[in-house]
């Protein structure tokens, strides 16, 4: 799990051209929109498809994202359960 | 009529070279534009993380306003200033980067970070929200540079009251080949908005 956390904020700052970021630097229960890293909706975009092109894992409900996008935790969690590459 | 507007400032980016009212204010001997203009960004302190996620000719078009806007020192209200760019290859640049992301139906990711910049008129509006414009704003596309049309278009802006100001660019970005030309007209200035003039900032 330790090293599935720090494969997705690598793959995040890297996709997301967070270039002012490290990865130390985002801790697994910051909020990933809003106060925390402050994505926005096209990047809420990049990690469906990330979620898709990297661990085949289809996410077609919004409302899901919604949950499963809260922080690195929740994603790698949800990864874990669901991934089929 | 021609004598009645000015160009008060002017930029240019070429060549890894940046030259700000016929001063060069940065250079570097780095390779490719996406270096050049990381190294630019950190020069100037611009401090805009969105920037990253800009495509190159967004990136091109934001140095070269944000330079000349920061240098007028303008307040949150000054934002009467209409946007006039123009181009040759239009955002045909990131259209292909798009297209690799969609040509292999075994590995298809179309890419909406990617996706959003393919059109060439978003460069405008990366300038719009970061420097709080709300005046006209067009992107021409032109077989090749265009001074005549463009300057006679601004010109008519101004003086048909639509703004006080004008940034005007020339903003060129393909296959590495890069440049841009940009500059403030108003009613006041030393410099007459002369077709020779602008001529001799878009070759400086």
């Amino acid at each position: 799990m330790d090293n599935l956390k720090l494969e997705l904020k690598t793959k995040i700052i890297e996709t997301l051209n967070l270039e002012d970021l490290s990865v130390e630097e985002i801790a697994d229960n910051d909020p990933l929109f809003g106060d925390g890293l402050g994505l926005d909706s096209i990047d809420a975009l990049e990690l469906i498809v990330l979620m898709d092109k990297d661990y085949g894992i289809k996410l077609t409900d919004p409302k899901e994202g919604k949950s499963i996008f809260q922080s690195i935790q929740t994603m790698a969690t949800y990864i874990e359960q669901n991934r089929t590459k | 009529m021609n004598n009645n507007f000015y160009i008060k400032s002017s930029v240019s980016i070429k060549k890894h070279k940046i030259v700000l009212d016929e001063t060069e204010v940065f250079s570097s001997a780095t390779d490719g534009f996406t270096a050049f203009s990381k190294e630019a960004y950190k020069n100037f302190e611009i401090n805009y993380p969105k920037f990253f996620k800009m495509d190159n000719l967004s990136k091109l078009a934001f140095l070269g306003a944000d330079l000349l806007l920061k240098k007028q020192g303008l307040n949150a209200t000054d934002n009467d200033i209409a946007l006039i760019l123009a181009n040759k290859s239009s955002s045909l640049d990131t259209d292909a980067t798009y297209q690799e992301t969609i040509a292999d139906k075994e590995n298809y990711f179309p890419s909406p970070a990617v996706f959003v910049y393919t059109l060439p008129n978003i460069c405008i509006g990366e300038i719009s929200i970061k420097h709080k414009l709300y005046a006209e704003n067009s992107f021409f596309i032109f077989e090749d540079f265009n001074p005549k049309f463009l300057k006679e278009y601004s010109e008519f802006l101004i003086q048909s009251k639509k703004t006080t100001q004008v940034l005007w660019g020339w903003v060129e970005y393909f296959k590495k080949d890069y440049q841009a030309t940009m500059y403030l007209i108003s009613k006041e200035g030393k410099q007459v908005h002369s077709l020779e003039n602008i001529t001799k900032i878009y070759t400086q």
